[in-house]
């Protein structure tokens, strides 16, 4: 039984700005199986449609067609046991006001049926670094603070299945090292991890399989070394001032004075640096290096990726 | 520590009560204006029941109207607070059903309300001592009216996305109804054609089926009123527990 699986989920909104009827679809016939024990990266632009997908897996908004289950229960006809399989960090940083950090962990606990619940709390705030900000009243708490009690509501239920839903926008380099320690712990210990961010390395170094969503479709859905291995093998990386040649440019990411071009053989090297000395500039910093997550994020956003390789659904 | 809606229960009691002094203290202290100003000035003017002086008769309608107004004020106030804060989708996330919601909401909704109507009720008996002629009535009235309001809170708080719409809903439905209910008079004071309009508004039989426990007297039978008053809160029941069940305004 997958941990996780969305079979044929679309989900429109009406469009409020638009015509009158006029509709959005953010999710377009998406079929995903996660399974149990899995790391999973679910990758994409902003507006790709991954918080809408995990919205509908956590019942916070309901898909116009298709069917999602967690272990095996459907978030819609059997909502409270889907619920109980599920912990949520969401991607918004909520909290509420009237209550300290210990307050705040017995009350979610209340929610899901659990009683008695303090050494399992105390063991989520010292992983998360919490211990002295256990009376802490919510309000005082920095945005990073604050982002760690939102991991440890959603863990208060020591859920199955852990959806974390960019849980590292604009947290610190501390905090996301201790975050990923106490995730990946919880990963070997059997908990299901699904992962949306937007800091690929993470995904990379983390997530054993990644799915890619745009415009509502899942483009590319294997495992992380799967999805290294299609794509060009080799990274030609270049430091220039003055302007691309075209031909180069359709192809390279740039990033200030850097350029970063896949280059799959020897002569496509040679090419591009031919390019580049016939144009009347000098290329500098020449390195050449495997390419990464990001490249092949990129590769498959841009439509580059026709020869990617997508599993067969079941 | 207990289990879901009791947590849910326990957590929007402990919501007002951190901030008793604005939930609690500040209406027992707008209803001792009301009696103090309005008792004082009409006291030898406005002849109500035989037997009742003005002061008196205003007693138990002031304790009912600070009941009413702080059961709608509990539940509306918090679900538009979470909403606009975000903070609902804690609850959102959890396997609560909707009747617990329901019950929760309602229920610290009642305990706000019967609670600022015993501070009301204690703090202004020193001005005028009202019998307590049938003590149940009073109870069942205070508890169903606080009910009733607390449910109308939730619709108001699941409705409105912004603190103005609330304040609009507020005062535009619930003030208007609750002065013009017969708080400050009996309707048989009223023009015929203001007596008829009284006896359309809901709050008027909440209020006099309230006051009914105190003296015995009241402008219409409180079984009528208790008629009244229950269908009322079966219709508005039915209603909010249908929209917490389709998710109104907070799933989409």
């Amino acid at each position: 039984m997958p941990a996780i699986s969305f079979q044929s989920v679309s989900k429109t909104y009406p469009q409020p700005r638009g015509p009158k009827g006029a509709t959005f679809q953010a999710l377009d016939d998406v079929s995903l199986d996660i399974e149990e024990g899995d790391f999973f990266g679910l990758l994409g632009p902003n507006g790709a449609g991954k918080t809408t997908l995990i919205s509908i897996l956590a019942g916070l908004t309901r898909a116009t067609k298709g069917k999602v289950t967690v272990l095996g229960s459907d978030v819609r006809e059997d909502f409270a046991q889907a619920r109980r399989k599920l912990g949520v960090v969401p991607q918004e940083l909520v909290f509420d006001p009237f209550f300290n950090v210990r307050e705040a962990l017995r009350i979610q606990s209340g929610y899901f049926g659990v009683k008695n619940n303090d050494d399992w709390i105390d063991e989520l705030l010292s992983s998360l670094g919490l211990a002295d900000k256990a009376q802490a009243n919510m309000r005082q708490l920095s945005g990073g603070m604050k982002r760690r009690v939102l991991v440890a509501q959603a863990l208060v239920h020591r859920p199955p299945v852990i959806v974390l839903d960019e849980p590292t926008a604009g947290v610190d380099v501390e905090l996301r090292q201790t975050l990923w320690q106490f995730i990946a712990k919880l990963n070997k210990q059997g908990h299901t991890v699904l992962l949306t961010t937007h800091y690929l390395e993470e995904a990379e170094a983390l997530c054993g399989r990644i799915a890619m969503l745009k415009f509502g479709k899942v483009v590319a859905l294997d495992s992380t070394s799967a999805l290294l291995k299609a794509s060009s093998s080799n990274v030609l990386r270049f430091k220039l001032d003055g302007d691309l040649p075209t031909e180069l440019a359709r192809r390279a990411r740039v990033t200030g004075r850097i350029v970063q071009v896949p280059a799959p053989t020897a002569l496509d090297i040679e090419n591009y640096l031919a390019a580049v000395r016939q144009a009347g500039l000098q290329a500098q910093d020449i390195e050449i290096r495997r390419a990464d997550l990001e490249d092949v994020f990129l590769d498959v956003m841009s439509g580059r990726s026709d020869a990617l390789p997508m599993e067969v659904q079941p | 520590m207990m289990t879901g809606w009791q947590t849910l229960f326990y957590k929007e009691v402990l919501r007002f009560w951190k901030v008793a002094f604005q939930t609690i203290a500040a209406p027992v202290l707008t209803a001792i204006l009301y009696l103090l100003i309005f008792g004082h000035v009409l006291e030898d003017h406005v002849k109500v029941y035989n037997s009742v002086g003005y002061t008196s008769f205003l007693l138990p309608g002031l304790v009912m109207m600070s009941v009413l107004q702080n059961a709608f004020a509990n539940s509306s106030s918090s679900l538009i607070q979470s909403k606009i804060m975000g903070n609902i989708v804690f609850l959102l996330l959890t396997p609560l059903s909707h009747w617990a919601w329901y019950v929760a909401y309602v229920g610290s909704s009642i305990a706000r309300g019967l609670l600022v109507g015993l501070g009301v009720f204690v703090a202004t008996v020193w001005f005028a001592r009202p019998d307590f002629v049938a003590p149940l009535w009073i109870a069942v009235f205070a508890v169903l009216g606080a009910a009733l309001m607390g449910t109308l809170g939730v619709i108001a708080g699941l409705w409105a996305e912004k603190f103005d719409q609330l304040a609009a809903f507020q005062n535009f439905i619930i003030m208007p109804m609750t002065f013009l209910s017969g708080v400050f008079y009996s309707i048989h004071s009223l023009p015929a054609f203001w007596q008829g309009v009284s006896h359309i508004n809901p709050f008027f039989y909440m209020i006099d089926g309230f006051r009914y426990g105190f003296f015995g007297v009241s402008d219409v039978s409180p079984w009528l009123s208790l008629t009244v008053v229950g269908a009322a809160l079966l219709l508005v029941t039915a209603v909010t527990v249908h929209l917490l069940r389709t998710g109104y305004k907070i799933r989409s």
